[in-house]
């Protein structure tokens, strides 16, 4: 006997690869996110907010600058490297609470409207309809201007942006299970509405949702830093990624790296978050998958 | 066709109305309207004769009634920051900058997305196709307003090609409207791909190829035709972020157009100009969506008899 070797028809490509299991993206949302997000505290070299005056203006390392401030520092001698580190726990705290409070109001609603139907749901969808149609910056300059920006109503923003999206979904998967034999059946052996809602139809929507949760991290990490740049997200001194990109606006001619590293870290985070996404997508749930 | 469009204007109205009423909403939540629309050293006669005007006396409801009939009207009091100006006068100055703005963005996204994604869906898993997803997920990934001083950092400080901002020529506008087209490009792409590459599999195409038809006839009359009606889809939303862009990406090049004026209004916390930008911008945003709709009424038949 001879051993044919088989080989596969065609080599998967290393891109083809690299989509099937996101290890790049995850790695670099990990450096570059979630343990900044948590240890900045330990791992920044310098302090973000303490102005250092005979540092001013360093540049990067391989840029003439040194070690000591590996992407140079800003007009007050603050280290830039740092403030990106400390401003990652804001960036995440927005875009979560933003997304949790998304996802809480979304589906909720999204639940009871699809199994209660009639004028609720007609209420609902309006709603859903109205806010999908109202632009988000539209009430975060509405809100900045009436409350001030804070921490509230950036999240409020995001959370108000996002919610639309879980509910509409949410309802249209839970109108075709409403139908189901096993809600039926629940029915019959007598347990409540609530209990039916959220024990038997709610699991069967959680994956929409997560895959949803997840493919909006990036929306509210770009709504976010677009805020912030425009001066309408949490307020100075805090060093949120939008504001440090709007902190080098002035000076891009001559000092392009306080402006360039923190928004390729808003780049490097949404882009990774985007990819997990469409992974997490097709893993999950094929159907959504559209291109 | 008349019903369908008369539920859509209708819809845009309601719409209409619940942003007056959050915006109304919004001045009474900062504590009381008169310190958020009056300046600081307004005297007593100016407040007396304010409180008279607005109906500030009356309750809330009738206050919002005052205000919509005045709003209607295009009366959102007078500027705090631009003294003597009205609100909604200095807004309506503002509206052609943008909107310039705007139309020469929607201009070079579908100049370059279009060819871009047709490309990608006839040379399906060729290096056109992977190379267009890229940049499509690069696109969407990058803040615009990064995008935008970076920009700047390479074509006017660098290369010195074209003004770092303001207003004045058609140069001045090229860096912002690029800055504000470059995610709606790979939104554009990736919509057009995946729905040429619909067509492409359909029947008449292929009646198309057997007939003789050129395969350039094929792909940019026969195919992009029919594909075209998923794109105008994306229109919409495409004049949403076009808008919202238009806020992010004015404040980078100091254009002087309505986002400008939104970002400054709030800075220099003058109520009605802040009032006045938001119903402007939700206007202009209703009627592309309900051009949008005429377009799909002209363009998908089965719209036009159903």
């Amino acid at each position: 006997m001879v051993d044919i070797p088989i080989k596969p028809l065609t080599q998967p490509s290393l891109w083809r690869r690299a989509r099937e299991f996101p290890l790049i993206p995850v790695a670099v949302l990990l450096i570059v996110f979630i343990i900044p997000a948590f240890f900045a505290e330990y791992i920044a070299p310098h302090d973000p907010y303490v102005p250092n005056l005979r540092a001013r203006l360093q540049p990067p390392v391989f840029f003439g600058g040194t070690w000591e401030f590996a992407l140079g520092t800003d007009r007050l001698g603050r280290d830039i490297l740092s403030r990106i580190l400390h401003g990652a726990w804001y960036v995440l705290a927005v875009s979560m609470i933003g997304i949790a409070v998304g996802v809480v109001v979304g589906t909720t609603l999204g639940l009871v409207a699809g199994y209660v139907r009639g004028w609720f749901d007609g209420l609902v969808m309006r709603l859903v309809d109205i806010s999908l149609a109202l632009p988000a910056m539209l009430l975060a300059l509405a809100l900045a201007a009436a409350l001030g920006a804070s921490f509230l109503s950036v999240v409020v923003v995001v959370g108000f942006a996002l919610w639309a999206y879980f509910a509409r979904q949410v309802r249209a998967e839970v109108l075709l299970l409403r139908n189901s034999d096993f809600v039926a059946r629940s029915l019959v052996a007598g347990s409540s509405h609530t209990r039916i809602l959220f024990r038997h139809i709610l699991p069967n929507v959680t994956n929409t949702i997560v895959v949803l949760a997840t493919l909006q991290v990036g929306i509210a990490i770009m709504l976010d830093a677009s805020l912030s740049f425009l001066g309408i997200g949490i307020p100075r001194p805090t060093p949120t990624w939008g504001l440090l990109v709007s902190d080098g606006r002035d000076f891009i001619a001559t000092d392009w790296w306080i402006s360039f590293f923190p928004g390729l870290a808003i780049l490097l985070t949404v882009l990774s978050a985007n990819m997990l996404g469409d992974w997490l997508r097709d893993r999950l749930d094929p159907r959504q998958r559209q291109i | 066709m008349f019903r369908y469009l008369a539920l859509r204007i209708a819809s845009s109205l309601f719409a209409l109305l619940v942003i007056t009423i959050i915006v109304f909403l919004l001045s009474h939540l900062s504590g009381n309207p008169v310190d958020a629309l009056l300046p600081d050293d307004a005297s007593q006669e100016q407040v007396d004769s304010f409180i008279r005007e607005w109906g500030l006396d009356k309750p809330l409801w009738q206050q919002y009634l005052t205000f919509l009939v005045n709003a209607v009207q295009g009366d959102f009091g007078t500027s705090l920051k631009w003294p003597g100006e009205d609100a909604m006068g200095f807004v309506i100055d503002r509206m052609p900058a943008t909107l310039q703005l705007g139309g020469l963005a929607i201009l070079i996204s579908v100049v370059i997305a279009l060819p871009l994604g047709v490309a990608a869906a006839v040379y399906k898993g060729s290096p056109v196709d992977n190379g267009a997803q890229m940049f499509a997920l690069l696109g969407q990934s990058m803040p615009n307003f990064w995008l935008g001083i970076i920009l700047i950092w390479v074509f006017s400080v660098w290369l010195g090609w074209l003004p770092t901002s303001g207003t004045g020529s058609f140069a001045h506008a090229i860096l912002p409207a690029i800055a504000i087209a470059w995610f709606q490009v790979s939104a554009l792409a990736r919509l057009t791909r995946s729905a040429m590459l619909e067509v492409l599999d359909a029947e008449y195409i292929k009646l198309a190829r057997v007939k003789g038809v050129s395969e350039f006839q094929v792909v940019w009359k026969h195919a992009l035709r029919n594909a075209a009606v998923v794109p105008l889809t994306y229109f919409g939303i495409l004049a949403a972020s076009i808008l919202t862009g238009s806020v992010v990406i004015e404040t980078v090049y100091s254009w002087p157009g309505m986002g400008w004026v939104a970002i400054e209004a709030i800075r220099g916390r003058d109520f009605p100009v802040v009032q006045a930008v938001i119903v402007a911008y939700a206007v202009i945003y209703m009627i592309s969506n309900l051009v949008v709709d005429l377009l799909y009424v002209i363009v998908d038949p089965r719209v036009r008899h159903g």
